[in-house]
């Protein structure tokens, strides 16, 4: 692989992106056109995908990068759309301005939720979260506080306005939602490449190891929750005032169980995958209409399939890159990934068994790079020397 | 000057005592050398010092600091760092990330400046990226920077703990079996990286079968059996200690 | 109704409810114990097994044709076996391909089967309610001064205990029994000493359904009707019941289920029925949260 085509490869990628996203925002101009009457309807498909897409999102913190079993997603989306439409309705807060609360409310329930609970394993923590769901809709069906309005809910939610103009139409809502859709997937990137994002990862991959470096597992967590929840809560906050209307039953466990399988199934810890998860589950059943009924159960047996046969789901996770400082940059920009461990150490040097290979080459203190690479490195001439006391002593 | 002490440590599970009533220190700059027949309590020993498991009985003081009831995250970032005898790397993320993992309680940026990807944030993220490369020099793995941990060869994957288990800048190092299934080739080249740690200031603590590397590169060893320490002292004296020969060599003798 | 018969009432509801919670409770504790994993989909077959009740008699009409006690035996045997071999079959499609995954694979199949069976069995029997019918059992009563005990809560609760009682002398009694009771031990020891692991798994993949079954089926003749979402509700709440007494413990899951059902009867009775089945999440929360390990003993957090 020569290094120009990549790179080739790399910034025609890019602009296919662009183009893609580009058509995409034209979208609700461009449906008038070829769906006619009927672009209202799609234009609403688009902005339910759109919207699951945000709380699939903000899952994907907590089950697909800190590996979380968390079934419970719609609790905190449910609060954030209640604490808005109370906010609004009884204290006449503009929509807009009841963001920041019902973030934070959604946030403050996760913290406390997860707080007694984030150091049972899996299985349980998955049953709890699902528990704290039902929990939460049955406190809302109630009329908790007398301010639930029960099981028909609150009605008469305003619409936002933000700078003056009063967004209505789908239309409006599109750019609103898939708006904050590129805002969260550029976000919870830079969240996934930083020292946070990192330790949830490691949280995932093995919790002992990870708080034996130093990462306070219960801590990351409780933080994870926290900040899924509370950008569940914002996207509760849209959902509210986009349907006016909002009932106990439109935050039930079904709710939770379709984010779930959007996350798992589009790919964990992959954000692409993530989007088109939500494409799929929520997306297709309406072009294949008399799939409505049957949605769960081609998803159910979906899910099997999938983690017999693709368990890290469509798109699965991939480890960011990072751009490496001077002078390591350089240093090592040819060498090929060597993720198989390879050539030169033989069939399947797994690390199962001592092995005998990679250190052939590191007499007396000299490690020669191509000790664990493979024949193409060895134009690379990098020899790359274990001595460097000088450089680390204090 | 001790900087780690070990005071009257016991540790039971259920029934079981498994480390009854040690007490020993261990001075700065020195490379020591827990040895014993397997099933002495050593790794329990570890264990207690790094704080993922509960004292039952007794103390142990990090340069005058009580380690008793933290956090294993706390105990780390008061500079003690360690290596598991089964490999415990994150299999599934490259060896750059693995390296980061150590650098973790060394950084300040939290929830909100990684969010919104504030400068503050970024500079820390090179600074860190540049410490996990010079560690990954160090041992020899730089160039696999990008690969999944799982798929280097059991050797390397031994160097990458260490090199793990430097980046968290400790000042004590405690290595369980480092040269657990190590060929001669890279138990010699495991040596160099001794004493090249040695060089940096960093106590170490090992545990460790092969008695040739331990003779090699421990000036003080302590010896473990049924739990208790048995004897303490430099490596030819202990080679000569006959309640040494006796604890490993006298198990036929035993009516076990 | 005077207080202590009042209370009376509830406890033998109370009693009955919790043997049939114990009965799906020992399904999800024998699954556990072997396989260490909890069988999502364990309470759909419950529910399974209450629509084939529902389909035997009433659909081909063997309740009015054969009258109650053949009709109801002849359900049990046939019932019982179907979703046997349904647990059979799932233990083959959705688990068995995945023993050497991760644990989040397993778990998300386990979702994934209790996803597809919930909906299947919606698809084949419709949302609605489906009635029993309240003929199919006599309408027997008996008047203890002033507390009245159905003939019907009578005999699920004594059927219940029976097969429970019975379970019990084949786990402790016999050497299949044994051969469970080492691999829930340890799965890789038992093998050593010359136990047939897959044997056994599948073995509790049957009786663990058979219990869950005979209980759907139990819950159809006891109350009278039964709609598609039973299998999600009781299934936690027998999994709670598993959780109380001890996960992988099976005279837990007996006592657990019998205690959530005492709790759920007294609390319906004597606080208030709408936050009934909030009382079980909370319960499950509370000993998660506090005594993990259930009254009985097992592990479920990770100790640091």
């Amino acid at each position: 692989m020569s290094f120009a085509s990549a790179s080739r490869r790399k910034s025609f990628g890019s602009a296919l992106t662009v183009a893609a996203v580009f058509v995409f925002a034209c979208l609700p101009f461009l449906l008038g056109h070829l769906a006619g009457s009927s672009a209202p309807y799609w234009l609403d498909v688009l902005n339910t995908v759109g919207l699951y897409a945000i709380l699939a999102l903000s899952l994907n913190i907590i089950l697909g990068h800190a590996g979380l079993f968390h079934m419970g997603h719609a609790a905190f989306f449910a609060v954030g759309a209640y604490v808005s439409a109370i906010l609004n309705l009884t204290f006449d807060w503009p929509i807009m301005a009841t963001i920041p609360a019902a973030a934070l409310a959604a946030g403050l329930l996760a913290g406390l939720v997860a707080w007694p609970v984030v150091h049972l394993s899996g299985d349980y923590l998955l049953i709890v979260t699902i528990g704290i769901v039902e929990i939460v809709r049955i406190a809302l069906t109630n009329d908790i506080f007398g301010l639930t309005g029960g099981p028909n809910g609150l009605v008469g939610i305003s619409r936002p306005e933000i700078m003056g103009f009063r967004l209505t139409r789908p239309q409006h809502f599109f750019y609103l939602i898939w708006g904050l859709v590129a805002v969260s997937v550029l976000l919870f990137d830079w969240l996934e490449r930083s020292r946070f994002g990192r330790a949830l990862k490691y949280i995932r991959e093995d919790v002992v190891a990870a708080e034996s470096m130093g990462v306070n597992t219960n801590k990351y967590k409780i933080l994870a929750f926290v900040i899924g929840a509370a950008w569940a809560g914002l996207a509760g906050t849209v959902y509210a005032s986009r349907m006016r209307t909002i009932s106990p039953e439109s935050f039930n466990f079904t709710e939770s169980v379709f984010l779930f399988i959007i996350v798992i199934l589009g790919g964990r810890g992959n954000q692409k995958g993530v989007l088109l998860g939500s494409f799929l589950v929520m997306g297709l059943p309406e072009i294949f209409r008399g799939f409505e009924n049957k949605r769960l159960l081609v998803f159910g047996a979906a899910l099997v399939i999938m983690m017999i046969f693709r368990p890290g789901g469509l798109l699965p996770a991939r480890s960011p890159g990072y751009k490496l400082p001077e002078p390591y940059r350089s240093r090592y920009k040819r060498l090929p990934d060597l993720s198989s461990g390879g050539v030169f150490n033989g069939a399947g040097s797994r690390a199962n068994g001592p092995n005998a290979s990679a250190s052939e080459g590191f007499a007396s203190g000299q490690a020669a790079a191509p000790s664990s690479g493979s024949g193409e490195s060895s134009d690379s001439s990098k020899v790359i020397s274990v001595d460097v006391g000088q450089d680390l002593v204090k | 000057m001790a900087l780690l002490s070990l005071q009257k440590v016991t540790k039971t599970f259920g029934g079981l005592v498994a480390v009854s009533d040690v007490s020993c220190e261990v001075s700065s700059d020195s490379v020591v050398g827990l040895i014993g027949p397997n099933g002495a309590g050593k790794t329990t020993v570890f264990n207690l010092i790094t704080g993922s498991i509960r004292l039952t009985e007794g103390d142990i003081f990090f340069d005058g600091k009580s380690l008793k009831g933290l956090r294993p995250s706390r105990i780390v970032s008061l500079g003690i760092a360690r290596t598991f005898q089964s490999i415990r790397l994150f299999q599934g993320l490259s060896v750059l990330d693995n390296v980061l993992s150590g650098c973790h309680c060394r950084m300040r940026s939290g929830l909100f400046s990684s969010l919104l990807h504030l400068p503050g944030q970024r500079r820390e993220e090179k600074a860190v990226l540049e410490r996990a490369m010079i560690e990954l020099e160090f041992v020899g793995l730089a160039h696999l920077f990008r690969s999944a941990a799982g798929s280097l060869p059991y050797g390397d994957q031994r160097k990458l703990e260490i090199a793990r288990a430097l980046a968290t800048d400790p000042r004590f190092l405690i290595l369980d079996e480092p040269a657990g299934g190590m060929n001669e080739q890279e138990t010699m080249t495991l040596r160099e990286i001794m004493k090249a740690i040695r060089k940096r200031n960093i106590t170490v603590m090992l545990i460790e079968h092969d008695m040739s590397f331990v003779m090699h590169v421990c000036d003080h060893l302590l010896v473990m059996e049924n739990g208790q320490l048995i004897a303490q002292g430099a490596p030819q004296e202990i080679q000569k200690n006959p309640k040494v020969i006796e604890a490993y060599l006298g198990l036929e003798d035993d009516d076990e | 109704m005077p207080d202590f018969e009042f209370f009376l009432q509830q406890l033998s509801n109370g009693l009955t409810r919790g043997s049939i919670y114990a009965l799906i409770a020992l399904g999800y504790t024998m699954v556990y114990g072997v396989m260490k994993l909890i069988n999502f989909a364990h309470g759909e077959l419950f529910a399974l097994g209450a629509y084939l009740g529902y389909t035997l008699l009433v659909v081909f009409g063997l309740g009015g044709s054969l009258g109650p006690p053949l009709a109801i035996g002849l359900s049990i045997i046939m019932v019982v076996g179907l979703v046997s071999l349904a647990g059979y079959l799932l233990e083959r499609v959705a688990y068995r391909p995945l023993r050497s995954s991760d644990r989040l694979a397993a778990v998300v199949s386990a979702l994934g089967a209790s996803i597809f069976l919930q909906n299947a069995i919606m698809l084949q029997w419709g949302a609605q309610y489906r009635a029993f019918g309240a003929d199919l059992l006599p309408n027997v009563v008996f008047h203890i001064g002033g507390f009245n005990l159905p003939l019907v809560r009578v005999l699920v609760f004594v059927a219940a205990v029976a097969v429970m009682a019975a379970l019990h002398v084949f786990v402790h009694r016999t050497r299949l029994g044994l051969a469970i009771r080492a691999a829930a031990i340890d799965q890789g020891a038992a093998k050593l000493m010359g136990v047939d692991v897959q044997k056994v798994i599948i073995l509790v993949f049957i009786i663990g359904p058979a219990l869950g079954g005979l209980a759907g089926l139990l819950v159809g003749v006891y109350y009278g009707q039964i709609n598609f979402n039973m299998g999600q509700l009781y299934g936690l709440k027998a999994f709670t019941a598993a959780i109380v007494g001890g996960i992988g413990n099976i005279t837990g899951a007996m006592v657990g289920g019998l205690l959530l059902g005492l709790l759920e009867a007294l609390g319906e009775g004597y606080i208030s029925v709408i936050w009934k089945d909030a009382i079980t999440f909370l319960v499950l929360i509370l000993i998660l949260v506090f005594r993990p390990t259930g009254l009985l003993k097992e592990r479920v957090a990770e100790k640091l």
